[in-house]
């Protein structure tokens, strides 16, 4: 009795957070503009997000933005995590709190902040993609500085010694101990920039060239405007972005279920 | 087989930290070729920071350090002929067996092939053949240490450095490895460089033993020089159980201490200043009317191979070890054959007495209470809410299992008339001039000596109360 | 002779290079432009505006109420949905709790959307309900990254201090009041800062959901759409205050859970 009410209290929430994408999901495939009366089945929604190119380049700008941006943020971040650890400890508490800054700061403020620096005072054009850039990496390379570091304090300090002591340079010791030993921290704070720039809205739209879009600048406009044949191809799109990450949860999981067979 | 080469010289190295801390002070020794030498000392003496100056991890702030005669000091690790087992061994867990052991050999871009046959002969050594493709974390840890000990000897180093490689071990393991590792040294010619604490390691294993304490050698010698002519009462304690006392030279081959007077083989002067270290085993129980001392056994353990007992004899405690089995609260007499008898002339005379801890948890002597809390005495200790001492790390700490001594320089002591204004009353003992001052002796009703240095003449006999203010104690805490 | 090609401290040089140009430097030239005027002469104006300007000041006040109101709600869903999912042994534990993390890999904007179809089916109008419409946008949006740090510190706690609590003969409700609750302080303060700042800032959910009133985050945006950057600059360097009181009062804990947790 007890445990039905507490389940139906999780499914309650639970449905408040998927029944929108859910419906939504529903109704991209008909012709419907509005939610309401079902008109007919059609795949129409699909053939428009695929076909339309502004709406093909908003898509592959923004995964590449993501990516590039998060490999430049993944390097940084790595690097300066090592360097930060191995450093004395007043360095390192400097760079631990300027790390911290874009952390805990309101995202409007760093990309206001960005833009007025690059674009205002420097007068770097937002058409070279610098600022977008910049601002990206801003955004996410403290996160995988923070991903990394842990790492860092779990291994063990004397491996690096081992692979001098065994006649390494220390530029091999770092990229062939050193480096393998905190692989997982990258590869989360990798992943963990990539999402954080698809969901970026406010560095984007202060930072973009003004022909260039991201799905976050592009939908917000989008909502804006009133071309139904867009924002029914929109419910396409979030349509596919939830089945890429239902199918790559599983995969996760599927994964670890084996890594955790094999391990017992 | 007679080899007088000198493989490494230290020379004046000192370490340094930014932090003002030194570890390592003006430390001088000369390794030969093919030896097998142990630094031993407490944690914290130093010896893991030596270790690590020669294999080029930590630069000395000071001195030279020398490998067949050219400097290396400042030579980085990877330069150097020098491999290190580590304490926690330290492999690589990202790489199997065969590529942990290959690793070194990859760096000097040795061919596949010799390197194959020579992980193979490595792992013959410490015996785990066919281990070649086993991942690190499937090996028990006595195999990972054999693992890093192939790992760094199938380099061919000059010099073997093994950091406490025998720490993570349980005492079964620990016995069979220290064997291993001295046929392993003998099989290969290698000099090895042997870090510990553990004292019985040490003297099993080692040609020579450098004792280490804050940062200063204390002792270079064979073991047996080591455990039978202990330089100084630091060495005495810490090389195997020893019963250490204060005293002075009474007169020809005889020495007071320990509240009675003994005949010893070392010949000098009257009214020096002696330490003098007993090994338990050398301590004969007898009939009470036959000791030179008398005391009251208050613990008898037994150990297997014999019974430790202790006796109190006032204020002092003998550990005896003995075949015969004794009572508690029995009173037996002490006696020690003069050649058993250790003398060394204590060049400082600080005074050593053992403090109480009373029911409050308050330090206490002669039944005074001494105006120090133990929480000042415990580094990081406090007292929780419930009154209890707890250390740095939040555990409680049984103040019944915690033995506090107490030292005073001999100069920070003052006598006086008035008794009852001293810490401990006693009598002067023995009294000599030194120059600008007198050294006196006060045997205390406590049967403890105190030694004190006053510039003014007091005579022999004279009833005193001691002075000790407790701003100039030091104190130490054994748990 | 003392000379090393290559240290692992020199590595923290890159990275304190760029932390220092893009999140040190915008920040100093955004007081610079806060204090000065469009001729670049001091000024205190633009802080005598804001706090003169009832417009502002209302929109400050606005603000907090946004926040305030959010958090509360998102905290009364989210505490009892991470008690019940962190002391329950059902065995689907971990695919309910992945059920509340998915929805932030999904963009947000897409997200928004999908609410907004469902809210104009329910209302008609969304312009009838604005406070209602936003409250509801935000705690859509935010609702996951408060339920984390909270279900991670219960799942934490030490389950005999429970058992000890009952064997003194506190009942299921004191155990919770006196134990439980008080321990998962750390998880909930956590939580409300990664839901308050956010509330006062988003401007974006109150665009998309028809809402013309202003949060603090829109004025930046108004002052940037009008190219007044040193207006914008103050809101900025006034939010950043407000952040900085929040981190400094939030006891400046290890955060764990700062976005980062979205990845688990």
């Amino acid at each position: 009795m007890k445990k039905t009410g507490k389940m139906i209290f999780i499914g309650l929430v639970l449905a408040f957070l998927y029944l929108p994408i859910l419906v939504l999901a529903v109704y991209s495939f008909t012709k419907s503009t509005n939610i309401g009366a079902i008109r007919g089945f059609s795949m129409h929604n699909y053939v428009t997000l695929f076909s339309t190119p502004e709406l093909v380049n908003m898509i592959t700008g923004t995964i590449a933005l993501a990516l590039g941006a998060s490999a430049l943020a993944t390097i940084l971040g790595t690097v300066g995590a090592i360097g930060s650890f191995y450093s004395k400890k007043r360095t390192a508490t400097m760079l631990n709190t300027l790390n911290q800054i874009p952390v805990v700061n309101a995202d409007v403020v760093t990309g206001f902040s960005i833009c007025i620096l690059l674009v205002v005072v420097l007068g770097i054009s937002k058409d070279t993609f610098i600022p977008l850039v910049a601002g990206h990496v801003t955004l996410c390379a403290p996160f995988v500085f923070l991903s990394v570091i842990p790492k860092l304090k779990q291994m063990d300090s004397s491996i690096y010694e081992a692979a001098l002591d065994l006649g390494a340079t220390p530029f091999t010791a770092l990229t062939r101990v050193v480096i393998p030993q905190i692989m997982p921290g990258i590869v989360s704070g990798f992943a963990l920039s990539v999402t954080l720039s698809l969901d970026d809205y406010f560095v984007a739209t202060y930072t973009k060239p003004a022909t260039f879009d991201t799905i976050s600048t592009y939908v917000v406009n989008a909502t804006k405007g009133a071309q139904t044949n867009i924002k029914t191809a929109l419910w396409a799109l979030s349509t596919v972005i939830f089945v890429c990450v239902v199918l790559l949860v599983l995969i996760m999981n599927i994964r670890s279920h084996r890594a955790e067979r094999r391990g017992s | 087989m007679e080899n007088t080469k000198n493989i490494i010289e230290l020379k004046h190295i000192t370490k340094t930290y930014e932090d003002g801390f030194t570890a390592v002070s003006d430390f001088n020794l000369e390794v030969k070729q093919g030896e097998f030498i142990t630094f031993l000392g407490p944690s914290g003496c130093g010896k893991t920071t030596t270790l690590r100056m020669i294999a080029g991890f930590d630069i000395p702030s000071g001195g030279e350090i020398l490998l067949n005669g050219k400097s290396i000091t400042e030579l980085p690790p990877n330069k150097r002929p020098i491999n290190t087992v580590f304490q926690r061994y330290a492999l690589f867990p990202h790489m199997n067996i065969f590529d942990n052991i290959a690793f070194g050999l990859k760096q000097k871009n040795t061919p596949k092939s010799k390197i194959v046959k020579k992980v193979k002969k490595a792992l013959e050594l410490v015996d785990l053949e066919g281990f070649e493709n086993r991942s690190v974390s499937t090996l028990s840890g006595g195999q990972q240490q054999r693992v890093a000990i192939a790992r760094a000897v199938v380099n061919e180093p000059q010099i073997l450095l093994l950091d406490e490689p025998l720490g993570a071990l349980d005492l079964k393991m620990r016995k069979e490895m220290q064997l291993e590792l001295k046929a392993m040294h003998r099989e290969l010619g290698i000099t090895f460089i042997y870090v510990t604490h553990d004292q019985e390691e040490a003297l099993t294993m080692s040609d020579k033993i450098v004792v280490m304490s804050e940062g200063k050698m204390q002792q270079i010698g064979t073991p047996e020089d080591i455990y039978n002519e202990p330089i100084n009462a630091f060495v005495a304690d810490f090389i195997g159980e020893s019963n250490i006392f204060n005293g002075i030279v009474t007169g020809k081959l005889k020495a007071r201490f320990c509240g009675g007077e003994f005949v010893c083989v070392d010949d000098m002067k009257e009214g020096t200043h002696i330490t003098a270290v007993v090994r338990p085993e050398d301590v004969q129980i007898v009939a009470p009317e036959n000791g030179t001392i008398r005391g009251t056994v208050t613990s008898v353990i037994f150990k297997g191979m014999h019974y430790e007992i202790t006796i109190e004899s006032g204020k002092n405690e003998i550990v005896a070890q003995s075949v015969n089995v004794a009572k508690v609260g029995q009173r037996v007499g002490i006696t020690v054959e003069p050649d058993n008898i250790h003398l060394m002339i204590t060049e400082d005379h600080t005074n050593f007495f053992k403090v109480e801890i009373n029911k409050n948890k308050e330090l206490e002597y002669n039944d005074n209470v001494l105006d120090v809390s133990l929480t000042d005495i415990i580094k990081g200790s406090y007292f929780d809410e419930d009154g209890d001492l707890v250390d740095s790390n939040g555990i409680e700490i049984d103040t019944r299992k915690i033995r506090v001594t107490a030292a005073i320089q001999p100069r920070d002591i003052r006598m006086t008339d008035e008794q009852e204004e001293g810490l401990v009353q006693g009598y002067i003992s023995n009294l000599i001039y030194e120059g600008d001052h007198y050294s006196y002796v006060i045997h205390t009703d406590l049967e403890h000596d105190f030694v004190v240095d006053d510039e003014y003449l007091w005579n022999m006999d004279d009833q005193v109360g001691l002075i000790m203010p407790v701003d100039k104690m030091k104190f130490t805490v054994k748990r | 002779m003392h000379r090393r090609t290559f240290s692992r401290k020199t590595l923290g040089i890159p990275y304190a290079i760029f932390l220092l140009l893009f999140v040190a430097m915008p920040l100093l030239v955004l007081v610079y432009y806060a204090f000065t005027n469009g001729q670049g002469e001091f000024t205190v104006m633009n802080l005598v505006g804001f706090f003169t300007n009832p417009n502002t000041l209302g929109t400050l006040f606005y603000s907090f109420g946004v926040a305030i109101v959010t958090t509360v709600v998102c905290l009364l869903l989210a505490y009892p949905t991470a008690y019940i999912l962190a002391i329950s042994k059902w065995k689907s534990k971990t695919v309910i709790l992945l059920l509340f993390v998915m929805p932030m890999w999904i963009n947000f904007s897409l997200r928004i959307t999908a609410l907004k179809e469902i809210l104009t089916f329910i209302e008609g109008n969304l312009a009838y309900h604005p406070f209602l419409n936003t409250v509801i946008g935000m705690t859509y949006d935010f609702l996951p990254f408060m339920i984390l740090p909270i279900y991670t510190t219960i799942s934490r706690l030490d389950g005999s201090l429970l058992e000890a609590a009952r064997d003194l003969g506190a009942g299921e409700m004191q155990a919770f009041l006196r134990v439980t609750l008080p321990l998962s302080v750390p998880g909930i303060i956590s939580g409300v800062s990664m839901v308050f700042l956010p509330a006062m800032t988003n401007y974006v959910v109150l665009d998309m959901l028809y809402n013309s009133t202003y949060i603090m985050g829109s004025l930046i945006g108004s002052y940037f759409s009008a190219y007044n950057w040193h207006g914008g600059s103050m809101i900025a360097l006034v939010l950043l205050a407000i952040i900085c009181l929040f981190t400094l009062l939030g006891g400046g804990q290890e955060d764990e859970n700062a976005r980062g947790g979205s990845l688990l």
